[in-house]
Parts: structure tokens; C-alpha cells; sequence
């Protein structure tokens, strides 16, 4: 056997291709005679719709079709809720376009087509609608005070859902507690901003009858058959393909999006094809964001620093609408225990609506909320009792013995929370040897005598990753040997194209190179759900280990016919298949390939030796019953439940008491993934969660003024970390394979944005700890550490 | 009232190109829509993100800040032109693959022709030097640490060229 394809750090396939510039993304998908869209928004974050005059805007030259709500007709329902819960009582989902009111700056109310965008823009300008302002509500309190105004009026008091789970006796543990200790907690709204926005390109054939969308998504199976049913079509004349997509980062797990029905509706209406492309202000107005919550936690301990029992309140913002259910604050509240034994553990929470765009996960998915909260609590727990906060995590850390650990919650896929492997103190001691503490405190003493304030801080988290339903893979090993991988889900960025590849190589004997992954696109595989919830490699990889291990043992099945020996003294390896030891019995796959198809007519010498073998006398048809042909086999995995990833990281930061700029000197990433495919690949995700982190700590933040006006509607506002702020991230791998699944995977797309915000909270309070700062906060910019330098004095 | 198109002339990636374009045109949707060359992407329209670089007479320059009209006699190079169809990757490209320096893909021309300008500069670029050079290019998946890592490894393939 050669060296392993999996675990090996090499080269993407996908590079070529995109450093040459020649990328497919969707506003690179220009079918012939392409006409393009716009679209009119709410400039108001709440009123009714009195009017809309659209003469002016069709007049124009060059405008095709102007779409308000009643011209969709039927197709103007609702979206659908994706994944309902009982406990979210008050559902309410967008239509494509606002009917009679308006609920959010950014909403769609008109949609525009026409020769080009600068015309379609022009024409949205000549739209005239009247409105009446209704009064908003544009964060959780003013939503929830008194007499609010209602961003439903059939939705009482803002309030969608509301959910409480328990673990254990919280009120007993409490009554009988040492030290009860109490916190407030908030984290900005933020939103994930990939670099490319949306976009949606479709086209009608109506001789065919066939709809055909490219769509920027995470997601294209579900947009495929949801467009089917809203338009009568059957599912198999509708294909729905995510090209490249430049990044996603859950913002476009989001489905529908207006524009995913407004486009295609107006390309069969017009019987022409119909791009939109969103620009930045779009995206940062009228996609989804996320973040956004109040928490009150309580936590009992003894008095070592144990914890006894945890009580978290908290209100989850919802925006406008509720399309994607209430997974994230469902996910905030069970991942909140992270790696700590709370075996009382009380958590309930409000998803209130309120007239901003709209909430579904952005990576991390409610986690970075959670872990920002817990491990807030230890460091509440170390200063109280004196204690270094990585003590306070040793003595409350789940044991590497004690696994599975069963949280016992319902996780977000009605699942279980059982954490199904780790070694949690060892990744914490990992990470501490490599900033060595002690030194770290004896450098801190002598900073702080020339003025200068140093901080250490750590952040621990679990994540549950690799959540089902399931996904599929089709392999196959065509005649010139290459081998092709479809699965339904997508790639926006993690390298799919090349792990996948290595996962079907390593069973099949083959160069990764040799593999050609096709990912998101429902003419080549047609079942599956998407790339979320850090759960691609998980489902789909294991999808495509399963069915290239089928085709592997078709692979030895024939050639053992064929070179009449016993499959058991084959060698599959560098993409040959022979008798071990004899190295002239060697078939190549590609040959073996051209043999299992039996047919007469094919270019090339190994096709012409294989139609011989046709001619020669044999027993019974040229596929035996039950015998296919080809080199190929589907394969499908399904999760039992999640798979639980974990990590530790700490970092050293400098705060500037004149400026309030907080300095990142060291940043160190302990995480464990379980097996790990291609460790370059799993860096890349990690560097790009932790530079996310650091936006969502110290600069990100979208800005509603108090009428719900969003304030931060370009990168000047939306201030994304440059190379300039994120700093060189070192990090440690350690590998607790997984027992769930066969290739001992688990998720890590999300894993490295998860505890950041928690562990600059952390640095910064023992940097400022002179002036006795506590975070309560994030994101933590300039004016807010001035701000808490300013408290710390005053109250000091 | 639509003004009436304006005839540049243009030399893109070393061939020339007599086009009629709207004076309100973006160098940006010229390239990519007018002339095909999609590997220039669009990332903000506001100046910001820096997906839409390329080099406009050797000067990295945002076109998506520029009319197709004021490039009008210059030479423009875009990502297609670093290495075009059949030849091998440019070293700055070659460097990008080997150390794993983009993700998605879509910041990368705009990163890739930065960092041709920057090496062009200044041969010999320490970290603090690169990241400065490239702090007007948003990347949202890398984090930058790869980026760094692969200009520092072009300008060492640049050296051996």
C-alpha cells in the first residue's frame, strides 16, 4: 500500500482554476440575451404601503418588467418555515414581495428586469410609492417594553417563541449553593459578509419546459424542489446549481431569499434569462445577519470554584421574520455548557421580533453567544475566588473517561447533546505550555510598571458538527481512469473539491488529482440537504467513503476474474490493481473500468482489448442478473446524532489605555477535529474562523439607529479585520477520532470564530484588571474599552 | 436621457481592444461584462474590498472606482493576464497554490494583482511590509495567514526566475 490519501497535506485541486481567474461564479453565468433585475427595498423599517406607481419606471427604455406583490399572483405566499418547533409559537416568514406593509429597511417590495442594471437601477429610482411610516421597534428591549409597537400585529407582545429545557435540580442546587453569582451579558448584532454577495441567475426554457437557476447558496438541493412545487413543474425539469461561491459563512444557507422566487419568476414570465446580482448595500441591509443577544446568567458554586448548578435567561433578536426557526438561540442554550460538567443546568429563552433584517446562523451558529456567556461565568468564578480562570476550567472540565458525555439536552436536530469523544484538559494544557503562563504573569508584572497593559486569555468550546439528515455520493472510475465524486451538497471555500477527492482516493487506490469532485449542482446528484452546521465533510465524506468502497470492491471482484485469483492476493495502489508481488499482472482502473462496461463500440486500445473479450465464447448474457454496469455505486451516510469537535484557544493582547486599541500579540489554537483529511485544509478553516472572531470581538457591529435605520451600509462601516489586525495564529492539532462515524470525522468549518470573542473578553479584563474592568460586551472597539477604563476608574 | 456612447481604445493583458461603452460605465462591468473577463470580481462597488484590483498603466487601482471612459488609452492587466491560456502559473500565482493562499477564490485576482505590484516595488518584502501591502484587500476566508505565507514564497520564486 502506498502513503494514505487522507490525512495528507497536499495541494488543492480547485487552485488552478481560480488563480487563473477562471472561476464560474454566479455573476460570471451569463446565458444569451441575459436581461437583469433590481430591486426596490424598504427605505423604512416599518410602514403600510399606500401606493406604488410604476409608469415612470416602465416608460423607461430598456425596462423589461416591473413585478409588484399582485402581479406574483399565487407564487406570493409565504416562504416556507424550514424547520419549525413547537415552542416557536408566532412563526412568520417574508412573501417575495411586500404585500401591504413592510417590515424591515431592505425589504423587496418591487422587482425590476431590465436591459441592464444601470437601466433596471434607473427604473427602481422612477418608482413611486407612498408610504405611511408605522412606528418600529429596532432593538430586543424597545420590542419588549410596554405598549411597543407590534412588527406583527397579530404576533403579541414581539414575542415568536419561547423554550426552556432543564438538566438536572437547578433550583436545589442553588438553594444550597456557597457563593451564587450573577451577570449580564450582550453581543452585538453582526452578520457574515462573504466577499461575493448573492446572486441568481435563471433561465425558462419553454419548448423543454425545463427551469434552470444558479443560485449563490449552500443549499441547492431544497431551492431546487421548493422552486419545482411553486411552479407546477415536475422536479426533474428543474435543475438548480451553486457554481463557485465565494464564500457563504451560513448567510447563504438562507433559503428561500425573495430573490431565489423573484428571479426565476420573471425568467418564466418572460421566457428570457434574468440575473440578479446583489450589491454590498443589499447585503448588508437585506441579507440575514445573526448575533444579537441579552443574557442574565446565575451560577452556584462551591468553594473551590466547582460549579454546582447554571441558570441562563436570555432574549434572542429575531429581526423581522422567523424563516429559518429558532436553531440558533436553541443551539445557544445547548452548547452553552461547552466542556464543563453542569449537571444542573437551567436555560430559557424569548426569540422577540423586531424591524431589522432578518436572523439565521452565521458561523458559529448561536455557539460564540454561548461560549461567550460560559466562559464569561469562569472568569466570574476565578476573580471571586482568586483564581487563575485556567484553574477554575481544570477543576469543572469534563474527563477524557467520562465519555459519552450526555449533556441532556435536545440539540437542534431534535437529537440528543451527547458528546461522543475528546480530550478537553489536554487541549487546555496544550495551548498554556505553548504561551508558557508563568512567564506570561512575570512579563505582565513588569509591562504594567512602564504602564503598559498585557492580558491573557483563554476561550473553550465544543461543537456539535456533522448533524444529519444525511448525504449521498455517486463515485465513479470512468475508462480513462479518472475517477468522478458527485454529492448534492456545496463548496464556498473548504475545499471540497480536493478533501473529497482524497477520501475516494484513499479507498480507491488513486492519485486525489485523478478525482474529479463535482459539488452542488442537481443535475449530477440529486439527494442531500447542504453545507451547514459544520457537517460537509462529516456527511458528505463519509457519503463518498462509502460508496467508493463499494466500487472498490467491484474493482477487486472483476479484476480477480479476470487475472483468475483470489481477490485476497489483489493490490489496489497508484491506481492499478495486481497480484501482490507480481508486478505484471497490474490493471489499470481505467482499463478495469472499460471491461465492466460491455460494449462493442469505444475509442482506444483498452476499449478495443475489452470488445475482444465480447467475442469470446461465455456462459450467459454479458451481465450476469443483479450485475450493473460500470464502475460505480451511490452511497449514503446519516448521522446518529452530532458529532461533538472541540478546541481551546488563548491569546496575549496589549490594550493602549490612551487609544483604547486592543493589540492581539499571541494567538494559539489548540482544536480537535477528529481524524483530520487534509491538515492545510483544516488550518485554512481555522485561520479564517479566528480572523471572523476577531471581527465579531473588536470591529464588527451593524448599527441600527432608533427608527431601525441600519447605520453600517458599506465596508467603511462594516469594519472587517485587514491583514492589518488579525495576527499570525499558531496552532495545535490534536485528533480524537469520532465513533460515530466510519472515517472518524468531525466538523471544524465553524469551529474557529466560536470562542474568540469569549477569550478577548478574557484578556482584556485581566489587562485592564488595575482598573478593575469587567467585559460585559462585545464587540469590544475603541470607544467601548475607553468607555470601560472610564467606568473602572469611577467606580475604582 | 441616456448620453450617447464614447469610443475608447484599451490594451487589455497585451491585446487591443476598440470598444463603444456608456460614460457611466464602470472599468469594473466593462471588463467583466463587455469584454468577458470574469476572473475581475466585484466584491463592494465602494472602493473598499479591493476584489475588483487590477493594474491600470502598472498601478494597482480599483475598478470599480474608475469609468470605462478614463482608462480610455491605457494598458490594463487583470488576472487572466498573469498567466494566459496555456502557460504555466505565475510564480505570484504558483506561490498562492502552494501555500494554500486562497479559500473561495473570489478576493484572489484582486489579492494576486496587489501582490504583483507590491513584489514589483519592493523585491524583498518583510511580513510587516506585506501585510501593509495588501491591507486594502478584504479576504474573508483566510484569515491572511496563507496570503502572507504566499507572497513571502513568490518573492522567492520571483528571486529564482
Amino acid at each position: 500500500m502506498t502513503t494514505r490519501a487522507i490525512g495528507a497535506r497536499i495541494p488543492r485541486n480547485e487552485d488552478p482554476r481560480l488563480l487563473r481567474g477562471l472561476g464560474c461564479f454566479v455573476d460570471d453565468v451569463n446565458p444569451a440575451g441575459v436581461l437583469h433585475g433590481a430591486v426596490l427595498r424598504s427605505p423604512h423599517a416599518h410602514a403600510r404601503i399606500v401606493s406604488i406607481d410604476t409608469a415612470r419606471a416602465r416608460a423607461l427604455s430598456g425596462v423589461v418588467l416591473v413585478l409588484t406583490a399582485p402581479d406574483l399572483g399565487e407564487q406570493n405566499q409565504p416562504t416556507p418555515l424550514l424547520i419549525p418547533n413547537p415552542n416557536l409559537t408566532h412563526p412568520r416568514t417574508p412573501r417575495p414581495l411586500a404585500r401591504d406593509e413592510v417590515r424591515f429597511v431592505g425589504e423587496p417590495v418591487v422587482f425590476v428586469v431590465a436591459r441592464d442594471r444601470y437601466v433596471a437601477e434607473d427604473a427602481v429610482a422612477a418608482i413611486d410609492v407612498t408610504w405611511e411610516p408605522l412606528p418600529a421597534v429596532a432593538s430586543i428591549e424597545t420590542a419588549l417594553a410596554d405598549g411597543a409597537p407590534l412588527v406583527h400585529a397579530d404576533v403579541p407582545g414581539n414575542r415568536a417563541a419561547r423554550m426552556v429545557q432543564r438538566v438536572g435540580d437547578p433550583d436545589g442546587a442553588f438553594a444550597s449553593a456557597a457563593r451564587v453569582l450573577h451577570e449580564q451579558l450582550f453581543i452585538e448584532r453582526s452578520c457574515g459578509s462573504p466577499i461575493e454577495g448573492r446572486g441568481v441567475v435563471a433561465e425558462y426554457d419553454p419548448r423543454a419546459g425545463t427551469l434552470r437557476v444558479w443560485s449563490s447558496t449552500q443549499a441547492p438541493l431544497p431551492i431546487k424542489n421548493g422552486l419545482a412545487r411553486l411552479f407546477g413543474l415536475p422536479e426533474f425539469r428543474v435543475d438548480v446549481i451553486a457554481p463557485d461561491v465565494g464564500g457563504g459563512f451560513g448567510t447563504k444557507i438562507m433559503l428561500f431569499y425573495p430573490e431565489e422566487i423573484l428571479v426565476p419568476f420573471a425568467a418564466v414570465r418572460l421566457g428570457r434569462p434574468v440575473k440578479w446580482t446583489e450589491d454590498r448595500r443589499e447585503h448588508l441591509i437585506a441579507a440575514t445577519q445573526e448575533r444579537g443577544q441579552r443574557h442574565d446568567v446565575e451560577v452556584a458554586v462551591d468553594a473551590d470554584g466547582r460549579i454546582l448548578a447554571l441558570r441562563d435567561r436570555f432574549l434572542h433578536d429575531a429581526g423581522a421574520y422567523t424563516p429559518y426557526g429558532i436553531v440558533v438561540p436553541i443551539i445557544t442554550s445547548t452548547q452553552l455548557p461547552g466542556p464543563y460538567k453542569l449537571r444542573n443546568y437551567a436555560v430559557e429563552f424569548d426569540v422577540v421580533y423586531t424591524n431589522t433584517a432578518m436572523v439565521t446562523p452565521y458561523r458559529g451558529a448561536g455557539r460564540p453567544h454561548g461560549a461567550f456567556v460560559m466562559e464569561r461565568v469562569i472568569g466570574l468564578i476565578a476573580r471571586e475566588l482568586s483564581l487563575e480562570p485556567a484553574e477554575v476550567r481544570r477543576r469543572n472540565f469534563i474527563q477524557p473517561h467520562e465519555f459519552p458525555w450526555d449533556v441532556g439536552l435536545t440539540f437542534q436536530d431534535g437529537g440528543p447533546t451527547r458528546y461522543d469523544s475528546g480530550n478537553y484538559p489536554l487541549g487546555l494544557e496544550l495551548v498554556l505550555a505553548r504561551l508558557g503562563p508563568g512567564d506570561f504573569r512575570r512579563r505582565q508584572a513588569e509591562a504594567r510598571r512602564e504602564e503598559r497593559y498585557l492580558g491573557l486569555g483563554i476561550g473553550c468550546y465544543v461543537e456539535g458538527t456533522g448533524i444529519g439528515p444525511y448525504e449521498g455520493a455517486h463515485v465513479r472510475i470512468e475508462p480513462s481512469g479518472r475517477v468522478f465524486v458527485a454529492t448534492g451538497l456545496t463548496t464556498q471555500g473548504q475545499g471540497h473539491q480536493t478533501t473529497f477527492a482524497q477520501i475516494a482516493a484513499d479507498a480507491l487506490g488513486c492519485d486525489p488529482a485523478d478525482v474529479t469532485v463535482v459539488t452542488g449542482d442537481t443535475r449530477k446528484f440529486n439527494w442531500g440537504a447542504g453545507t451547514f452546521a459544520s457537517r460537509a465533510l462529516v456527511t458528505s465524506g463519509n457519503a463518498i467513503g462509502i460508496a467508493a468502497l463499494k466500487v472498490r470492491d467491484k474493482v477487486l471482484r472483476i479484476a480477480a476474474e479476470l487475472l483468475e485469483v483470489s481477490s485476497d492476493d489483489l493490490e489496489l495502489a497508484g491506481g492499478v490493481v495486481g497480484v501482490r508481488g507480481m508486478p505484471d499482472t497490474a490493471l489499470t482502473l481505467g482499463a478495469l473500468a472499460t471491461v465492466a462496461n460491455p460494449i462493442r463500440y469505444a475509442f482506444g486500445k483498452e476499449a478495443a482489448e475489452a470488445a475482444l473479450r465480447l467475442v469470446k465464447p461465455r456462459k450467459g448474457a454479458v451481465l450476469a442478473p443483479g450485475e450493473e454496469p460500470g464502475l460505480e455505486a451511490y452511497g449514503y451516510y446519516a448521522p446518529p446524532h452530532a458529532t461533538f469537535a472541540s478546541g481551546c484557544h488563548a491569546a496575549i493582547v496589549e490594550v493602549d489605555i490612551a487609544t483604547g486599541d486592543v493589540k492581539i500579540l499571541r494567538y494559539v489554537v489548540q482544536h480537535d477535529c477528529g481524524t483530520v483529511v487534509n491538515p492545510t485544509v483544516v488550518e485554512g478553516q481555522i485561520h479564517g474562523g479566528v480572523a471572523q472572531g476577531i471581527g465579531g470581538a473588536l470591529y464588527e457591529r451593524i448599527v441600527y439607529d432608533e427608527q431601525g435605520q441600519p447605520l453600517t451600509t458599506t465596508f467603511m462601516d462594516f469594519l472587517m479585520p485587514t491583514t492589518m489586525e488579525v495576527p499570525e495564529i499558531e496552532i495545535i492539532h490534536t485528533e480524537t477520532p469520532s465513533p460515530l462515524n466510519p472515517l472518524g470525522i468531525k466538523g471544524v468549518g465553524e469551529a474557529g470564530a466560536i470562542p474568540v470573542p469569549a477569550l478577548i473578553a478574557e484578556a482584556v479584563d485581566d489587562a485592564l484588571a488595575p482598573f478593575g474592568v469587567r467585559v460585559r460586551e462585545m464587540p469590544l472597539n475603541p470607544g467601548r474599552v475607553l468607555a470601560l477604563l472610564a467606568e473602572g476608574r469611577a467606580t475604582a | 436621457m441616456i448620453p450617447p456612447e464614447i469610443a475608447i481604445t484599451v490594451r487589455v493583458n497585451e491585446r487591443d481592444y476598440v470598444e463603444r461603452v456608456a460614460p457611466r460605465l464602470l472599468l469594473s462591468d466593462f471588463l467583466r461584462h463587455q469584454l468577458g473577463l470574469t476572473g475581475t470580481h466585484v466584491g463592494c462597488e465602494h472602493g473598499v474590498c479591493g476584489a475588483c484590483t487590477v493594474l491600470l498603466d502598472g498601478a494597482a487601482v480599483r475598478s470599480c472606482l474608475l469609468l470605462a471612459v478614463q482608462a480610455d488609452g491605457a494598458r490594463i492587466t487583470t488576472v487572466e493576464g498573469l498567466a494566459r491560456d496555456g502557460e504555466p502559473l505565475h510564480p505570484v500565482q504558483e506561490a498562492f497554490r502552494e501555500m494554500h493562499g486562497l479559500q473561495c477564490g473570489f478576493c484572489t485576482p484582486g489579492v494576486l494583482l496587489s501582490a504583483v505590484e507590491l513584489l514589483r516595488d519592493t523585491p524583498h518584502p518583510d511580513d510587516a511590509t506585506i501585510r501593509r501591502g495588501l491591507a486594502g484587500n478584504l479576504c474573508r476566508c483566510t484569515g491572511y495567514q496563507n496570503i502572507v505565507r504566499a507572497v513571502r514564497r513568490a518573492a522567492e520564486l520571483l528571486d529564482r526566475r
